[in-house]
């Protein structure tokens, strides 16, 4: 069985402190740590289990600039069996129809024929949730959201388990197919110490040249070294992949950002009250003059 | 031939009623095809939903389109997004707005992808305005409003050349309008076929859980955060409520460290509120959970820290221990409720 997963690097969103504030309450984005995108790691979690109960080879593949070769070293240490780059300066400013595009033809021009493609729920940098039903259709293959679980492969089929908030599903779907999972689908394991070690010196097309020198050596025969190793990331750009360029990156973008607003605390009328008994009257008096208990 | 296509709303159903989501989006929608001056329709779904319609004209559609079709009985991917894409083609609507919900996010981008027409996700203002790009000016654009970056910041998204426009509207952000009975519009039957791969996924089990807890429609809210220390303080916002006939809301990590389920979380990944009294107790206040609640009538915060954001948005503020405060106020309304 062939796996794809889809992974990203982003700004860690959620751990926004005090020097990425700006005095102005505005973020400053250079100072937000580049990570794993965390559902994400469920997703290659799903995969890997998948591998270990029925067998797969499980590639790993993001789009993204040079650095996001970092998470792909990630992927390998904690057990992926192939990681892709894709990154190209025509890829950037895309949306996620551009990105669903481009991601789906590093598919359809390399990796046929596959069994399944598993995506994160959503990315923390823009919450969307697009790309992997985006993908999915360009694929033409279903797509199944929201998978916690999968209960059982049999007969080119898999069972999984859905959870829609209030709602809970049990589905039955044909690959080749597209997950998507989140956050509480399961605990992704670790890197693996041994390939840890193996692993850190995988390098990208784009890391190749400062490699070389650092190592006084020729590139080409670095990169035969690498690939004889299985320490090469493969880096594909437009041109690897057979990319219209009318549909990739901004230009391929139906969607533009008219503009960005910070959000800055709103400035209120505050007033404190004191937190002991007199004050807490005080309180309770004034917001039953508002009508505010109704 | 009209200058602007129809403003339309997926009418998503639940339990075999129309979401409340979806009288949210005829609202809005209500707005924006008055500014375009073209009808506003609701799509709808499903089999047997005839009867549903008048709920849908009630709440302003002018228009119903109608798949009724045994494929469609419960939402599956494949004959809803074939449906949908085929109808977008044929009837060429200016906007279509989707629920932010888990249905209406595992459609639209499956729809915007056959399209090939974009999609702004999880949108918490829509309005209609101009866009300049390259010396060209364009009029009457959907201006899809939304917070991204973990909520940092708010973003204007456009299409400006790609019909329909179309977006997903988060939950409980627009209003429903009122409904008025015996409003009445056209029902417009679109034929429907069923295909063979539509069974390439099929559901084998289904099940609804009840709601825990109904925030949207609550008057106050009493939440706690990761502040209240434990699952047994956190014993003292259900007390509370129970005093106010509130609701219980918790932030993301108070919900992360087991003090309550997650149906109570309020905030970006959680619940988006507007109570007439909202109550913050031992609760920062992270950009994402001011982004769920802000939009309260009151907001009281009580926190230890007087640093902390969630007094950025505060009306009335107690800087002290959650743990004493709370029982002194428990105590006094008793006195006075």
């Amino acid at each position: 069985m062939r796996i794809v997963v889809l992974a990203k690097q982003v700004p860690d969103t959620k751990n926004v402190t005090g020097e990425v504030m700006k005095p102005d309450g505005t973020l400053n984005r250079a100072a937000l740590a580049a990570i794993f995108n965390p559902e994400d790691l469920n997703a290659l979690e799903m995969a890997l289990e998948l591998k270990d109960r029925y067998g797969a080879e499980v590639i790993v593949i993001t789009m993204g600039p040079p650095r996001a070769a970092e998470i792909l070293r990630d992927a390998l240490c904690r057990g992926a069996d192939r990681v892709i780059l894709l990154s190209d300066r025509r890829f950037a400013g895309a949306d996620t129809l551009a990105t669903s595009y481009t991601v789906a033809q590093a598919i359809t021009t390399h990796l046929m024929p596959f069994d399944l493609v598993v995506c994160g729920r959503q990315a923390i940098d823009g919450d969307t949730a697009q790309v992997p039903p985006q993908v999915a259709e360009k694929l033409g293959i279903p797509q199944v959201t929201y998978v916690v679980e999968a209960l059982e492969l049999k007969d080119g089929r898999l069972r999984l388990r859905r959870d829609l908030g209030r709602r809970e599903e049990v589905v039955e779907a044909e690959l080749p197919l597209l997950i998507t999972v989140p956050r509480t689908a399961n605990r992704p394991r670790w890197p693996n110490a041994r390939r840890l070690l193996k692993y850190r010196h995988a390098r990208c097309g784009f890391e190749l040249e400062a490699e070389a020198r650092r190592q006084r050596r020729d590139v080409s025969e670095l990169l035969a070294e690498l690939q004889r190793r299985g320490l090469y990331i493969e880096t594909w750009g437009a041109a690897e992949i057979k990319a219209d360029l009318e549909r990739i990156g901004l230009g391929g973008s139906p969607t533009k950002v008219k503009k960005v607003d910070s959000v800055v605390l709103k400035g209120r009328s505050l007033r404190f009250f004191s937190p002991d008994d007199a004050g807490i009257k005080e309180l309770v008096g004034e917001l039953i003059e508002e009508r505010t208990f109704g | 031939m009209a200058e602007h296509g129809e403003v339309w709303i997926f009418a998503e159903l639940d339990d075999g009623q129309v979401a409340g989501v979806a009288l949210e989006l005829l609202g809005k929608g209500r707005e924006l095809a008055r500014t375009l001056g073209v009808p506003l329709a609701a799509v709808l779904l499903g089999h047997r939903v005839r009867s549903l319609a008048d709920h849908l004209f009630a709440h302003g559609a002018d228009i119903v389109y109608a798949a009724d079709h045994e494929c469609l009985a419960e939402y599956t991917t494949l004959p809803y997004a074939r449906v949908l894409t085929n109808l977008i083609r044929e009837r060429r609507p200016e906007i279509v707005l989707y629920g932010a919900t888990p249905m209406g996010r595992d459609l639209a981008p499956r729809v915007a992808s056959a399209l090939k027409t974009g999609l702004t996700a999880d949108c918490t203002d829509l309005q209609i305005g101009s866009y300049e790009s390259g010396g060209r000016v364009y009029q009457n654009k959907l201006l899809q409003i939304r917070p991204a970056w973990g909520g940092n910041i708010i973003a204007t998204i456009v299409s400006p050349d790609h019909l329909p426009e179309m977006a997903t509207v988060r939950e409980g952000v627009m209003r429903a309008p009122e409904p008025v009975n015996g409003r009445n519009g056209s029902y417009i039957e679109v034929p429907v076929a069923a295909e063979p791969g539509d069974a390439r996924v099929r559901i084998l089990e289904r099940r609804t859980h009840p709601r825990r807890v109904d925030l949207r429609s609550a008057a106050i809210i009493v939440a706690g955060g990761y502040g209240m220390g434990s699952k047994e303080n956190f014993g003292l916002i259900h007390e509370l409520a129970g005093v106010l006939g509130a609701a219980v809301g918790a932030s993301r990590a108070a919900v992360d460290a087991g003090f309550i389920h997650a149906d109570h979380q309020v905030g970006q990944t959680g619940t988006t509120v507007r109570p007439k009294l909202y109550i913050a107790c031992g609760i920062s206040g992270a950009v994402q959970h001011r982004a769920g609640m802000e939009e309260s009538g009151k907001i009281l915060a009580i926190n230890i820290d007087p640093e902390a954001p969630i007094f950025g948005v505060a009306h009335y503020g107690i800087v002290g221990d959650v743990r004493e405060v709370i029982p002194r106020l428990i105590k006094a309304l008793r006195g006075k409720l």
